[in-house]
């Protein structure tokens, strides 16, 4: 034992306790013991429900080929071929997706069946591996229910995914007899590869009736705009092959062909593009001479030379998407696997989820007819945005062609949009890559308005208890023409505020609002009281801005309502020696902050602040009783992407016999604290969303040569 | 024993790991069996040969997808051509792309006949036609053809029909069957079922029309646009409502309707059904019988009371008053009330099913109305009242952006029809959905310039770049001297010492030609010289030498210093959408003489910065040359120097924004009238007076004054502060 310990000790750090002989038998009993309740729990957990629930458990162990047999009597009915002119409004039965607070449709699956004609031959494939996992996935899904009477929409278990392995006149019959089935209401069909020789229908031709269609390959005639819903074809290859993302960048070829068996007129417009434009253009084909086991579609080949398929695409800018028989291709799928952008040449083709995808940004589209003129328009697309489609043509793959249950989920949320278009997910949403959704922002105050001056501001003073300086503060902000009321927070719960015959009179309202709990956030809770866009925050000792400097504060603001407008600056550096960031408040020649102890913002930044503050922010900033200056400035910045404004030179701000009492120390202290502030709300916010600037606003004639009297603004400036 | 005891170990890990596998689910169920039996789902099963079942198709037949004895491509179009024509018509099979491939895209109207006066409406649309830059009056030149007559209203009860179309269009050379032609339709049937029969046979023609209903509706062919009415302005257009963005919306009604009810006929479903969602409150939902002339006939119970609700309330007032619209179908199913309550920033709640939306091409209405179903009426308060009131302003903003950017005038309109046929014809070279929803609009997004967000002003914070961190300096010269003052020398030598220069243009726009390059200061910075047409559009020409995104415009008799250019190119950074400059100017209402004024004094405002010494985007070179009608532009050509203030009309009129006067060093000697050596006072008044008419003109042209005034200055952080300057990051523009 000894020696075996210390042979566990030499191999690093023991990973079972050393045991002692008396210890051993108490141990392995403790195990036996574990070990007999977990088998016990284990043969619990199979044994009641195989008793209580038959139908629910037992289910799952089943066979595919286990499943309830059908017979279909040759003469029972046949579902009206699909009706062109079907919309959501006409063919839908809106009434079974009724209003409900999560804005989500639910969706019903049918039992899986095995269909056999009259001579007990059976009418298709029972059920593929896609569809069985498209099924599997809707199952998992929020959308799933299993109470048809609760369903929304009804998905068949007839998997219809290949036309060319199902009988056409059966497998309508089978639809047809579905319980719900009511011609098709309702009804969500999925299909891939529709059609079949000589004419290769661009849509499934199983008579459907109503029933809306998930297809690959539709042609804009066949396509019924806001009922049907575009699909891929699936590649069965993106399961199989890891392709790692390649970045951005120059490859080795220009334009790519890889499809095999094109149709040999594409073919010499092909090799006419390659013999124009030499080694750029590289045109793959079915390799004629490979070993046995090899298996074709891995492959590729340009004269002897091989290629692994679908490697090879990662190889190239642009790849190119032709039409075959059908207009739907799986290798549009491993184009965007490999980040390759599709140049897709099929007349009429209705892109995959084009109702939410916005193809023009992940591919190039050329009709058919202007092939000979490939090369020159691509060459015309500027290298920057083909860095961009590639990444694009990557996330399409990724978000929606990548698996059976993307495609399933995908199609189904389209339909949802539909039905409740008001919690629809936005263009940015289906769109934008994660990469550009977080570098991205949308203001939301995005629209160029400069509001009428004769709105005014209003004023917001917070205050605990120095109601001399809150009184000649109020005096003097009243005497701002555009001052339009005021609004006192009294923040302290153990004092009363003093009596109204104590208040100054001024010519706007005056209104005092007491809080309960002295909380710094207090200052910026979106009051109702506010009936101004513009608030003006302002300490209640700040007594040294005059009245020009305010009313000029406010012109500014007006001018860039959406940013924050404020008087003394201040900015973040980058500490290089702490690698962390640091508050600046010198003299220094750039802003990133402007303290809200006076600044002119947008109410709209209340009300983020009140419930849009990410993470514990508020909290800590209550609990800590500093620095909501530098989180209103954090979270301006970050939502609209702009810095702020500066206005009016560096005044002296506190009353100088404020500051004077412990100088240094205390000031020191506070630097520390609000660098802290600044490293804490950055990793809060995942990024640093300050924008530093050079610049301050001061009115357009600030200390030119001009007589003051004709100036706007003269009284600025002055220290 | 150290075998066991690994035993043991390793019994003790399977065992955990089975109960993981098998077991954690169950447990978790069981904790909350008793209340959840009767829920327990039943999913889709996990088949036991899941992983046997055989693939939808042979990976082979998937990549081979193709049979050599099919239609060769060329036999399949041309079988297309026979079966895909009227109303199936497509661009592919209905469209004669070739035609556009010279001249690239032209429209011809046609003459218009003296004997069938036309509409106002639809004169309106054919003048846009004939002012954009896409006119042509030659029709072998011509893409896309527009008819003389009036095919706007099609109610055969109308005054304004027109008879025979059939027999007039047989009659004209160029139809063709109606190849690469567009009609133009606002009323298309009539009682009682208003069909959308226009009473002639449209054949290949591309048709624009109002109240599109989805079915008949030829996708990426036809256009439907927007019904508007007879005083629609021709240009310009009346803003928006929105003055504010206020949160939470506090506009005293959630939502409101006030129309028409139809006792019977096609509509009435809807219409009939609104009342029953007024609450009184904050939804008001008024309905009047009296309409037609025989309304009285089918009138019901509650037509009286209504008719008097009806009567108490005032339409604007409740349009200017309410978050939510109802905008249901009245007899067809587009209305006036759509526009009405866009410019509102009335959110439309659309209850008009079939309906396909105006633009719908380019425009993502999800962003800007609440798409509801006829069906679903009474759920629509509760659907109203869940939408976040940040999502409400975003939906208000919207609003006036498609207002103002596609609708507000007949040209808007007219324009956006054109530029979505445009896109079609060359799909590599056309808009994303992206920039037609985001400002300023597709309109005013060429895609001949470029297709990347990130080489537009306009995108940089949505698309998260930054515009290019040098600029191209770019010196016109026009004196006669034809060899190089002393100014411009100077000026070369502090523009090529900013670290942000990458190189240095000069329009040579003299008689005499340029002098040789060893006159030219001897510099490290790239300098070339353009001989220009001596016109003075030359100087926003977009040369493709220019490189970066920042455009340094100079006049040769500016004098700047390089701390002045390194300053103001640092602000432009921030503003890139926008004239960055010095020397700036101002308008204002002259409400004496009922015109604009144009001043160059000293004042408080300012809203035109002088393109003698500016920052601005090269866009703008090419929206400019591009986009602006060439009537404009002789306009510009013709009187003596204009071009500045067009340039910033243009901007003003994309941005809505001001432009932003950066600090300079000292009062430039004023520019305009001293310039011109030796010419007296009297030379300066008159180039004084004809900027004025000049911008008089242009405010003509755009139907409103699109320039806009600032009360600031952006000044170094401390500027003139009483710091040492050593301190300061820009000492030289306070000397």
């Amino acid at each position: 034992i000894m020696c075996a310990s210390a042979k566990y000790n030499t191999r690093g750090p023991a990973l079972i306790p050393r045991m002692k002989t008396k210890h051993r038998i108490y141990y392995i009993t403790l195990f036996s013991i574990v070990l007999l309740g977990l088998i016990a729990t284990g043969m619990f957990q199979f044994w009641p429900h195989s008793i209580e629930s038959s139908s629910d458990w037992t289910v799952e162990k089943r066979s595919v080929h286990d499943v309830p047999v059908v017979k279909l009597p040759a003469d029972s009915p046949i579902p009206e071929r699909g009706d062109l002119s079907c919309r959501m409004h006409t063919c839908f039965d809106v009434y079974r997706c009724g209003f409900n607070p999560k804005n989500k449709i639910k969706v019903y699956i049918y039992s899986l069946k095995k269909y056999v004609d009259e001579y007990g031959t059976s009418v298709s494939n029972t059920i593929s591996r896609e569809y069985n996992e498209l099924l599997t996935a809707i199952s998992d899904s929020e959308f799933y229910t299993d109470d048809v009477n609760r369903a929304c929409l009804f998905v068949p278990s007839i998997d219809l995914l290949n036309q060319n392995v199902l009988r056409i006149k059966e497998t309508a019959q089978a639809l047809a007899q579905l319980s719900r089935w009511d011609r098709g209401t309702n009804h969500l069909l999925f299909n891939m590869l529709p059609g079949g020789p000589p004419d290769y229908n661009t849509a499934l031709d199983v008579p459907r009736d109503r029933a809306l269609l998930a297809g690959g390959g539709f042609s804009t005639w066949t396509y019924r705009q806001g009922y049907d819903v575009s699909i891929p074809v699936y590649s069965p290859l993106s399961g199989e092959v890891d392709l790692p993302e390649r970045g951005p960048g120059p490859r080795r070829y220009f334009i790519l062909s890889s499809q095999m068996a094109l149709h040999p007129e594409y073919q010499s417009e092909l090799e006419a593009l390659q013999t124009e434009n030499g080694e750029s253009v590289l045109i793959l084909d079915k390799c004629t001479n490979l070993s046995d086991g090899v298996p074709a579609v891995r492959k590729r080949c340009y004269k002897n030379q091989v290629f692994d398929y679908p490697q090879v695409l990662q190889e190239s800018t642009f790849c190119v998407v032709l039409r075959g028989a059908r207009l739907g291709q799986a290798v549009l799928s491993d184009v965007l696997q490999a980040g390759c952008v599709p140049v897709i040449i099929a007349d009429s083709y209705i892109l995959p989820f084009s109702e939410v995808l916005d193809w023009k940004r992940a591919s190039v589209v050329i009709p058919e007819e202007k092939m000979p003129e490939m090369y020159s328009i691509l060459q015309s697309i500027p290298q920057r945005q083909i860095e961009e489609m590639q990444r694009q043509a990557r996330w399409f793959w990724e978000a929606y062609f990548r698996s059976m249950k993307a495609i399933a989920l995908a199609t189904l949320q389209i339909i949802n949009d539909r039905i409740y278009p008001y919690a629809a997910i936005s263009y940015e949403e289906w769109n934008d890559p994660p990469a550009v959704k977080w570098s991205s922002v949308s203001n939301p105050l995005f629209l160029p308005l400069i509001p009428p001056q004769s709105q005014g501001f209003t004023a917001i003073v917070l205050t605990y208890d120095r109601v001399e300086s809150l009184f000649r503060v109020i005096t003097e902000v009243s005497k701002v023409p555009s001052l339009s009321k005021l609004l006192v927070v009294w923040n302290n719960q153990n004092k009363n505020p003093p009596e109204d015959s104590l208040w100054p009179k001024i010519r706007v309202p005056l209104k005092v609002v007491r809080t309960a709990e002295n909380k710094l956030s207090n200052r910026f809770f979106p009051y109702d009281e506010i009936e101004t866009e513009a608030v003006l925050a302002i300490d209640d000792d700040i007594i040294m801005l005059t009245s020009d400097e305010l009313q000029f504060g406010y012109e500014v603001w007006r001018e860039f309502p959406d940013r924050l407008v404020g008087y003394p600056g201040r900015l973040h550096l980058w500490d290089h020696e702490m690698n962390k960031w640091k508050y600046e408040s010198e003299w220094t020649n750039e802003v990133s902050m402007v303290l809200t102890g006076a600044a002119f913002y947008h109410k709209y930044f209340n009300y983020l602040y009140t419930y849009k503050m990410p993470g514990d922010i508020k909290n800590w900033v209550d609990a800590h009783m500093n620095c909501e200056d530098i989180a209103m400035n954090f979270l301006v910045a970050n939502v609209t992407g702009k810095s702020v404004i500066k206005v009016t030179p560096r005044k002296k701000f506190k009353c100088p016999e404020c500051t004077a009492i412990d100088g240094l120390s205390l000031d020191q202290t506070h630097m520390v604290e609000r660098s802290e502030c600044i490293n804490k709300f950055a990793s809060v916010f995942g990024t640093m969303p300050l924008k530093v600037v050079e610049h301050r606003a001061d009115p357009v004639l600030y200390k030119d040569d001009f007589p003051e009297k004709l100036k706007s603004f003269p009284n600025i400036g002055s220290l | 024993m150290q075998a066991r005891k690994k035993y043991i170990f390793l019994t003790f890990l399977a065992s955990w790991l089975l109960l993981f596998l098998f077991g954690g689910d169950r447990l978790r169920r069981f904790a909350l069996f008793s209340g959840r039996k009767a829920e327990a789902r039943r999913n889709w099963p996990r088949w036991t040969d899941r992983f046997l079942l055989k693939n939808f198709a042979d990976p082979e037949e998937l990549q081979r997808d193709g049979d050599p004895s099919l239609l060769s491509p060329r036999e399949r179009h041309a079988a297309w051509l026979s079966v895909y024509k009227n109303s199936r018509c497509r661009m592919e099979t209905c469209f004669d792309f070739s035609r556009c491939e010279k001249n690239g895209f032209k429209v011809f109207t046609y003459p218009r006949e003296r004997d069938q006066p036309v509409s106002e409406s639809y004169s309106k649309i054919l003048s846009s036609i004939e002012r954009s830059r896409y006119y042509t009056p030659k029709a072998e030149e011509a893409c896309l053809f527009i008819l003389g007559i009036d095919t706007l209203d099609r109610d055969h009860l109308s005054a304004q029909y027109v008879q025979d179309v059939d027999e007039k269009i047989r009659g004209f050379s160029l139809w063709n069957g109606g190849r690469n032609h567009l009609i133009f339709n606002l009323y298309s049937g009539t009682w009682p079922n208003y069909t959308e029969d226009l009473g002639f046979d449209i054949g290949q023609a591309i048709l624009a029309k109002a109240s599109f209903d989805t079915e008949r509706f030829r996708p990426g062919f036809d256009i439907s646009i927007p019904l508007f009415p007879k005083d629609h302005p021709q240009r310009g257009g009346e803003r928006g409502w929105l003055y504010q963005d206020s949160i939470p919306p506090k506009k005293k009604y959630l939502l409101v309707f006030k129309g028409k009810r139809y006792l019977t006929g096609i509509g009435s479903g809807t219409r009939n059904a609104l009342h029953h969602i007024h609450n009184g409150k904050d939804i008001i939902s008024l309905t009047t019988c009296k309409h037609g002339k025989d309304w009285e006939k089918h009138k019901d119970t509650r037509c009286d009371k209504d008719n008097v609700d009806y009567e108490k309330f005032d339409y604007r007032e409740l349009l200017r008053n309410s978050t939510f619209c109802i905008v249901p179908r009245g007899r067809r199913l587009g209305s006036f009330r759509f526009l009405e309550a866009l410019q509102a920033a009335c959110i439309p709640v659309l209850l008009s099913d079939g309906w396909e939306l105006p633009f719908a091409e380019a425009i993502d209405w999800g962003k800007a109305t609440i798409v509801g179903s006829e069906r679903l009426l009474l759920q629509i308060p509760s659907a109203v009242r869940c939408i976040h009131p940040e999502r409400v302003l975003a939906f208000q903003q919207q609003t006036q952006f498609l207002w103002d950017a596609y609708f507000s005038s007949v040209d808007k309109i007219v324009h956006t029809t054109l530029e979505i046929i445009k896109d079609r014809l060359s799909p590599h070279r056309s808009r994303s959905r992206f920039l037609w929803n985001a400002l300023p609009g597709g309109l005013l997004v060429l895609p001949d310039f470029s297709t990347h967000l990130g080489d537009f002003p306009f995108y940089h914070l949505q698309h998260g770049s930054s515009p290019s961190e040098k600029f191209t300096a770019f010196i016109r010269v026009v004196s006669q001297a034809g060899s190089l003052s002393q100014h411009i020398l100077r000026l070369i030598q502090a523009v090529s010492g900013s670290q942000y220069c990458a190189q240095i243009l000069v329009l040579w726009s003299c008689e005499k030609p340029p002098p040789p390059s060893r006159k030219w200061p001897q510099t490290t910075m790239p300098l070339t010289i353009i001989q220009g047409r001596r016109k003075l559009s030359d100087r926003f020409f977009p040369y493709g030498a220019i490189q970066t995104d920042a455009v340094l415009s100079l006049d040769e008799h500016i004098s700047l210093s390089t701390s002045e250019v390194d300053f103001a190119f640092v602000v432009w950074r921030s503003f890139p959408e926008r004239i960055v400059g010095f020397p700036t100017r101002s308008h204002f209402w002259d409400a004496e003489r009922g015109r604009w004024g144009y001043t160059s004094q000293w004042t408080n405002e300012l809203s035109i910065v002088l393109t003698a010494a500016a920052f601005y985007h090269r866009y703008y070179h090419s929206l400019f040359t591009e986009y602006l009608p060439v009537g404009l532009r002789d306009l510009v050509d013709g009187l003596a120097a204009c071009e500045d203030i067009l340039m910033n009309v243009l901007v003003a009129a994309v941005t809505k924004l001001p432009p932003i006067k950066v600090a300079q060093k000292k009062q430039h000697k004023d520019t305009a009238p001293q310039q011109v050596k030796g010419t007296a006072g009297a030379a300066g008044s008159r180039r004084f007076s004809q900027r004025q008419d000049c911008l008089n003109q242009l405010v003509d042209w755009f139907g409103y004054m699109p320039l806009v005034s600032s009360q600031l200055r952006l000044d170094p952080v401390l500027f003139k502060d009483q710091v040492s300057v050593l301190r300061k990051k820009y000492p030289r523009l306070e000397k």
